[in-house]
């Protein structure tokens, strides 16, 4: 008894000691030394959206290649990615052993709307950089209440915006008619809408309907749509739902300027089935490259891209928008950490992570730029136009940047 | 209290304190891990009291943990109470959904069961982001965490670490007074026998539909925990596969025992994520590997595996006790 209590005090005063020699973090530099920067990242490398888990291995290839030729500034990148199999609980676990285990200098790239939100708080409690997010929520832009916290891809807002944009300039007497999915993704598509055409909003818009995501069919939804003499259809719904639009609104003879969210533009899933003639004039707003299309074969970007996927990641599809994607965004956190030069301090990788002025990445439509600043942490807000001509998507118009900056 | 039980009474309160202790040694991180197996063992307790002493099974607990949660989320959310009063809350309302489930489920046996509580964890989270307007929908709720009253010295995770440290000893309390006493052997009667538990005068309706009600309390008080801990719900947190991870934890830990809650507990916040160090490509193998190796050596659980090598090492001095505990001590007791 009186050596397991000996035992027990030992205990006791070692556990005391490591509390008090914890170093106090905020003033040294953390996940940093001279060869090496951590970066920390989650992704669903199981469960349900495990599909995506392809853009961490993509990220991990890419930092390889980086490591292989050197390094940034003759430091190696540690890349710690881990599984959260899309469950929030998970996320918070992992982002926190990333921060208060692995001592990773920033976080780069978490994937998902609902394990980001369940980080938000805490990430900009602790100050760790929480870099261009894989996600598509419009909060991530928010610098006033979240200044450590940065998006990546355009929002459904950003758009909305866009196609608002063209609306006002090209289509004088334009009577919109909107089908949306009454949820966040929907009401997102239709704010950015509204608020980009301003206050004629009240005007143009003649009638909004709504459909549940459970909803079997939407075709009540597209004869109202007809009958309220609308000239401009925007189609905010998912590929399910897109295709019965395309294909009733083709069937009861109703011809409008059909813009189709970006969402539901894939020619597989969306297109082919609604049929390539109904599908013939759609437009759409891109600011990606598509990897399938073969207007990229001869691009330089998307040949580099094919040269790193098949020395690094071999096994990753070459007709998988996301390993581009994975590629683009990888390379953006290169640029970052190269221009933080020596200075790898949270703050100043912060700093430079909104001081990205006109950054070209590979899976970006030619004239489409990265800018950030203190007040802008949205940084990819470009995107173009294009109309469906029974093959492909082809760009038309000039670049629409949803928010003329400057 | 009689002398045979000291040695045990004395190693419970020893466990306490080491639990206490943990907060002096550990990292904020390990804190909250270590947390959420406590979480985890109120909801695994919750399981086995139905799936383990009653024997009706249930593929659907992640149903009532979410309900716990949401409940909490949103007495927090929108009529700013107190963490402290949303957990109580959590569990009587899951207690009055899980005994209205249980009513219907009286007709459903063995795998028609699961298959009726598997459609309650699958309906759950769509049903979570109808009601939008309540739930926040598929964005959830963000919460915020509480810090410690009285102006105690600790920050939140000690203070967390200490909330479900003391609603775990709690519940374990409770739930070990219920299950073993005359309700307890009426619960395990009519999971061996419920004709014969009929005769003896007990009232199979009753008990069953009680055991499912006081089952997703216990689930429920975990779920508001959880949500406490989080700081977050959304339906993604709540999908089929806690349903399954629960009952992994309840089998692995030790089906119709009590501490067994807690070893199921750390298998299933543990596990994954060494299965997750070992293997990135595919970590639910490696996890299923675990799975396999822990139900092959230890065919009663972990809590059962620790009970019978106890036993062995005691064997001479309990030699004639001994052959007619083992057979029905594997599977029926701690």
């Amino acid at each position: 008894m009186r050596r397991s209590l000996q035992l027990l005090a030992l205990a006791l005063a070692l556990g005391m000691a490591a509390v008090a020699t914890v170093p106090a973090g905020a003033q040294t530099v953390v996940g940093v030394t001279p060869t090496e920067i951590k970066i920390g990242n989650t992704n669903p490398y199981s469960g349900p959206a495990s599909a995506y888990g392809t853009i961490g291995k993509t990220i991990a290839a890419y930092f390889k290649k980086v490591n292989d030729e050197g390094g940034i500034n003759g430091r190696k990148i540690t890349f710690i990615t881990y599984d959260d199999a899309y469950t929030p609980p998970k996320t918070v676990e992992m982002v926190r052993k990333l921060v208060e285990q692995d001592q990773v200098a920033a976080l780069f790239q978490t994937l998902g709307t609902p394990t980001n939100t369940a980080i938000h708080k805490y990430v900009n409690q602790q100050k760790v950089p929480h870099l261009f997010v894989a996600t598509g929520a419009t909060k991530w832009d928010d610098p006033k209440n979240f200044p450590w916290t940065m998006g990546f891809q355009p929002n459904y807002q950003t758009e909305g915006r866009v196609y608002a944009a063209y609306i006002l300039k090209n289509i004088p007497d334009a009577k919109i008619g909107i089908l949306y999915q009454n949820d966040d993704y929907g009401k997102d598509y239709v704010k950015g809408m509204e608020d980009g055409l301003g206050a004629a909003a009240s005007k143009l818009i003649v009638l909004k309907q709504s459909h549940e995501v459970t909803d079997p069919t939407i075709d009540s939804q597209i004869i109202n749509l007809k009958n309220s003499g609308a000239n401009v259809f925007f189609n905010v719904t998912i590929p399910k739902f897109a295709v019965q639009a395309i294909r009733k609104a083709h069937d009861i003879g109703w011809k409008p300027t059909h813009f189709l969210n970006n969402v539901s533009s894939s020619y597989a899933s969306v297109l082919k089935p609604a049929g390539v003639e109904a599908s013939r004039g759609l437009i759409t707003a891109l600011y990606t490259k598509v990897v399938t299309d073969p207007q990229w074969k001869n691009d330089k970007g998307f040949q580099d891209w094919v040269a790193f996927m098949k020395k690094y990641y071999p096994e990753g599809s070459l007709e998988d928008d996301s390993n581009f994607f994975g590629y683009s965004a990888a390379i953006l956190m290169a640029h970052v950490i190269k221009q933080c030069g020596s200075d790898l301090s949270r703050e100043n990788i912060m700093r430079q992570a909104e001081n990205l002025k006109g950054v070209e990445l590979p899976f970006l439509l030619p004239g489409i730029k990265v800018d950030t600043s203190p007040t802008d942490h949205a940084p990819i807000q470009q995107e173009r136009l294009a109309k469906f001509n029974g093959e492909y998507w082809e760009l038309f118009g000039e670049l629409f940047d949803a928010f003329r900056k400057n | 209290m009689s002398i045979a039980r000291l040695p045990r009474v004395a190693g419970l309160l020893a466990l306490l304190l080491a639990a206490c202790a943990l907060p002096l040694m550990l990292s904020n991180f390990r804190l909250f891990q270590f947390s959420q197996v406590y979480i985890y063992a109120i909801a695994i307790l919750g399981l086995n009291m139905l799936t383990g002493y009653n024997g009706q099974f249930s593929l659907g607990h992640g149903a009532f943990y979410a309900i716990g949660a949401y409940v909490s989320a949103i007495m927090m959310d929108r009529w700013n109470i107190s963490y402290g009063w949303t957990i109580p809350v959590a569990g009587v309302l899951c207690l009055i959904v899980g005994f209205l489930f249980g009513l219907p489920a009286l007709r459903l046996e063995g795998l028609y069961l699961a298959l009726a509580t598997f459609s309650l964890a699958l309906a759950v989270p769509q049903i979570l982001k109808y009601f939008e307007h309540w739930t926040g929908g598929s964005q959830g709720i963000v919460l915020s965490k509480p810090n410690a009253p009285f102006g105690l010295p600790l920050n939140p995770d000690q203070w967390l670490y200490f909330v479900t440290l003391s609603v775990l000893v709690l519940l374990f309390w409770l739930g070990a007074n219920l299950l073993r006493g005359r309700v307890g052997r009426a619960i395990v009667a009519i999971r061996d026998n419920h004709i014969a538990a009929e005769a003896m005068g007990v009232n199979t309706a009753l008990y069953k539909s009680l055991v499912f009600g006081v089952s997703a309390a216990y689930t429920g008080v975990a779920g508001a925990l959880s949500a406490c801990v989080i700081a977050y719900v959304a339906p993604d947190s709540f999908n089929v596969f806690l349903s399954v991870t629960l009952l992994i934890g309840s089998v692995i830990g030790g089906l119709a025992s009590i501490s067994g809650a807690v070893f199921g507990a750390l298998f299933i916040q543990f596990v994954p994520n060494w299965a997750q160090d070992i293997s990135k490509a595919a970590p639910w193998a490696i996890f299923g590997v675990f799975l396999i190796g822990f139900m092959y050596l230890m065919p009663f659980g972990i809590a059962g595996a620790i009970r019978l090598l106890w036993i062995r090492a005691t064997r001479s001095r309990v030699q004639q006790k001994e052959r007619s505990v083992v057979p029905s001590q594997a599977h029926t007791t701690t």
